[in-house]
């Protein structure tokens, strides 16, 4: 059977490209919400390894919930990116400053 | 050999899982980034079966894979997105973001330690699939949240259709409460003419045999 530090450092590898990825592509949106969908990944192989693991059924659930959200947020957020896109003409998170002014 | 035969699935999946995450940070073109992006998902989901969580993984393919990547695509191929000036400073913050993620790991595998890698798997709950197991969880004491969620996708289905559909101005629509308010007046135009008499314009006869 597999210990389940393997699942945890798999996690850990991939929130931290996650971030890193973050960090190159500052500038895109679409790169960060992707992201941000690698972050939300890395958290839910946690949360199944430690439910299974622990054999609480809890830690799925959750999982199950963050899954829900996460597709409501990707649809809002990629309505928001069409909006943005159709307005301004850039995804450029460098140009989105008018709330600065 | 039954013993090995996970660990090295395991490997397999979490190689190619990093690989196409590492992917999909560096690609150039969106298309294939987001493409990276679902072979992490799907090799992930395999990760989740090994785990003997086979509801959530299958949910995950149908779901993330096949509604929201789906999504992701069809917006990365509307938006016609010029890459170039969104490269410009890719190298400048390579450092910086690699330096973080690495002392980001460092203290993450610190906290994880060496003794977890003892832990062994609990017994898995008798005589229930996982879809069982999670379901009488969900039904039972997180019924309430359950419901919830469901509102939530709900009003990310509307929140979606308000923020990204056009209201088109040449269309032709009934409105309601201006079809309640009407009064007598604006059906009916009451002209006020004179009666006709006949004796002017006499209708052409017929001639009589």
């Amino acid at each position: 059977m597999i210990p389940l530090a393997y699942y945890i450092v798999f996690a850990t590898v991939l929130f931290c490209i996650a971030v890193t990825g973050m960090f190159l592509n500052r500038k895109n949106v679409i790169v960060l919400l992707m992201c941000i969908e690698l972050m939300l990944l890395a958290v839910n192989t946690n949360f199944v390894a430690f439910s299974r693991f622990i054999g609480d059924p809890a830690g799925q659930v959750f999982v199950f919930f963050i899954l829900t959200v996460a597709a409501a947020e990707s649809a809002i957020g990629l309505a928001i990116l069409v909006l943005l896109f159709r307005n301004r003409g850039t995804v450029n998170v460098a140009e989105i400053d008018s709330l600065k002014d | 050999m039954h013993s090995i035969f996970p660990l090295v699935c395991f490997w397999a999946f979490a190689i190619v899982a990093t690989g196409a995450a590492l992917a999909v940070i560096t690609l150039r073109n969106s298309v294939h980034a987001v493409l990276a992006l679902v072979l992490t998902f799907f090799s992930t989901a395999c990760i989740w079966l090994l785990l003997q969580a086979e509801f959530l993984a299958i949910a995950l393919v149908v779901v993330y894979v096949g509604a929201v990547m789906v999504l992701f695509l069809f917006v990365v191929m509307m938006l016609d997105i010029k890459m170039e000036p969104l490269r410009e400073r890719f190298i400048k913050y390579a450092p910086l973001g690699l330096v973080v993620a690495a002392i980001m790991l460092i203290e993450m595998l610190g906290i994880i330690g060496v003794r977890t890698m003892d832990v062994r798997p609990g017994p898995n709950p008798a005589g229930v699939s996982n879809t069982a197991w999670l379901g009488q969880a969900l039904f039972t004491r997180f019924l309430l949240p359950f419901e919830i969620a469901a509102l939530i996708l709900t009003v990310g289905l509307v929140a979606a259709v308000v923020l990204a559909a056009r209201t088109r101005t040449d269309k032709k629509h009934q409105n309601p409460s201006q079809q309640v308010r009407v009064t007598a007046a604006q059906r009916v135009r009451l002209v006020k003419m004179r009666a006709e008499t006949g004796a002017e314009t006499p209708l052409p006869r017929e001639p009589q045999a």
